[in-house]
């Protein structure tokens, strides 16, 4: 699982073996053929872009086309262990929707999001007077797809408001895991593990 | 390796092999409640089965396609309908599966229909022939699969109709299938699906040549009734943007080869006019207007969740099949959303389904033309199968 990016990795080494997952936003399934292959993870995927989801049943996955803000509705109560989010919260119309569907439809959730107050990003627009373009916020401001960000401390808020809990979380910068103090200054990155009290 | 040479070597089984026919006892109970035997069947196999009998695949054809799906129609001479998809280093091929393609029951391709002849009588069915279901379809063909002795399918696959067999192959017999490929299909047929059949048959049954259905035996045929289903029928097919970009507001040319101009009177000035009437011209060479009445009723029908009051999750209950769900963009037949609305439903059930919508300009039609991308999924499902 080295050749995952480190936010999934952190999220491949939490998920219990032999469980079912749903990947939302899955990509070409990365991180269901690593569940799949080294967890036995029975894992199903929801993706928006046909291309991916293309090359995901490629691997043999089991990926639908849909879009995180309108096709979680149909899923059915508790049906999977986890519900997997990784750097798509952002791009959501309605974040908080999105976020109860997950933990309606998965026991517990995985959501991994890049954190907007990072040094470098308060830097870009403190000190420098212009839009953010990091590691982990790649594109331009007219073409990011990132519409909702956020930051480690609005999204513990956030939880807290709609009685969240957090069972597990995750913190990097550079691509390397780094500790909670000060995360939500220092930390570029983060994956957190709910669930609904 | 042509299929044709696999098969006339070794394979002395002559259930097996192209342009097979047999007639099985069944007897098969319809939807209807009336029994129905015997039963013909018209069929080609291409490919041979493995010693665990593990690698069949059943491909099961649209409304008026037929067994042909990889060798040439003897009746039209044009190539298998889906080369494209089945055939030597295709995603579907001989080399590595034993491939089944059934004429269906109601149709006119040597499966029994209204034109066979009823043994009993020595005449034609004609109206007589009862009124089948998508679902009796598939028992039938469950009937000769036991004659074959395939008991389980590696995959069931289907286009348009063709995928409404796929997929009440899955509910209907849940031990004996372990994967079902569904392109540009749907799970019951819409009112909008129902009123262009309608349109059909009535155009059918105001030929005067109709005589009710007892026209077989007879000189003529209701072929202008049939060639006007045809030409509503294919406009289905296709997207209005496809028609644009082929035919736009083009004039034909004229018989004597000179300019299209408008004639000012009712032949067919248009190109997409004279595109219509030759598509309806041809089918009736190879098409039985009693059949088309038969197979556009059992599509319409068809609704997968019906007897599930209505839910269709529960009509998925009973599978451990995974399901490879296909649409295209621009077919207004059977959109996106019925293949969205089958997937919701293999999701409540928790059965494995994947779907992507695929682009293409050339509407419903699009699963039988050249596109890269479906093989490329079929491709790689089929195989994620086999690896397991």
């Amino acid at each position: 699982m080295t050749m995952l990016r480190p936010d999934l990795a952190i999220i491949a080494r939490n998920v219990a073996e032999g469980s079912r997952a749903l990947d939302v936003g899955c990509g070409d399934g990365m991180l269901m053929a690593a569940l799949r292959d080294h967890k036995h993870v029975d894992a199903r995927g929801m993706e928006i872009d046909g291309r991916d989801v293309a090359s995901a049943v490629t691997r043999g996955l089991s990926v639908v086309q849909g879009d995180a803000d309108s096709d979680l509705a149909d899923y059915p109560d508790k049906c999977f262990d986890y519900a997997i989010l990784s750097q798509t919260l952002q791009t959501t119309r309605r974040p908080d929707i999105v976020l109860d569907h997950l933990l309606r439809i998965g026991r517990e959730a995985f959501v991994s999001f890049p954190n907007f107050a990072y040094w470098r990003v308060r830097a870009a627009l403190t000190m420098g007077g212009r839009m953010p373009v990091t590691a982990h916020i790649p594109s331009l401001w007219y073409e990011t797809p990132n519409i909702h960000h956020t930051t480690i401390d609005d999204f513990r808020d956030f939880l807290k408001s709609r009685d969240v809990q957090i069972k597990g979380e995750w913190f990097l910068s550079g691509g390397a895991p780094r500790g909670g103090r000060m995360a939500n200054l220092l930390a570029e990155h983060a994956v957190f593990l709910l669930t609904k009290k | 390796m042509t299929i044709g040479m696999m098969l006339s070597g070794e394979n002395l089984d002559e259930r097996f092999g192209l342009n097979r026919n047999v007639r099985l006892m069944g007897p098969v109970q319809l939807e209807s409640g009336a029994i129905f035997a015997p039963l013909d069947f018209a069929y080609e196999t291409y490919g041979m089965l493995n010693a665990d009998k593990s690698n069949a695949i059943l491909i099961c054809h649209a409304l008026t396609l037929d067994q042909y799906v990889a060798s040439a129609n003897p009746v039209t001479g044009k190539p298998g309908w889906w080369t494209r998809i089945v055939g030597e280093g295709k995603p579907i091929d001989p080399a590595r599966h034993c491939i089944i393609c059934i004429n269906v029951m109601g149709s006119c391709m040597g499966s029994s229909g209204p034109a066979s002849i009823d043994p009993a009588t020595g005449d034609a069915y004609g109206m007589e022939f009862p009124v089948i279901t998508i679902g009796d379809m598939v028992r039938a063909q469950a009937i000769l699969l036991d004659h074959l002795g395939i008991e389980t399918l590696q995959a069931v696959v289907g286009g348009s109709m063709g995928g409404m067999q796929a997929l009440s192959w899955a509910v209907q017999f849940p031990a004996r299938v372990r994967s079902a490929v569904v392109i540009a299909s749907t799970a019951r047929h819409s009112a909008q699906n129902i009123a262009f059949h309608e349109v059909g048959r009535q155009a059918i049954m105001a030929d005067p040549n109709w005589s009710g259905g007892a026209y077989y035996g007879q000189p003529l045929a209701p072929s202008a009734g049939l060639a006007v289903a045809r030409m509503a029928a294919h406009i289905t097919y296709l997207s209005e943007a496809g028609l644009t970009e082929k035919f736009g507001r083009r004039l034909q040319n004229r018989p004597d080869g000179s300019e299209g101009a408008k004639t000012f009177g009712f032949d067919a000035d248009f190109q997409i006019e004279s595109y219509l009437r030759h598509q309806g011209v041809s089918f009736v060479d190879r098409f039985d207007a009693g059949s088309y009445l038969y197979i556009t009723r059992a599509m319409d029908y068809y609704d997968l969740a019906e007897p599930f009051d209505g839910v269709l999750a529960k009509a998925f209950q009973g599978t451990r099949a995974r399901f490879c769900l296909v649409s295209f963009d621009s077919d207004w037949l059977y959109p996106t959303a019925e293949s969205r609305r089958i997937v919701h439903a293999l999701n409540a059930a928790g059965a494995a389904a994947s779907f992507v919508e695929l682009s293409s300009p050339f509407g419903h039609d699009a699963f039988l033309l050249d596109a890269p991308e479906l093989n490329r999924i079929v491709d790689g499902f089929l195989r994620a199968g086999e690896n397991q």
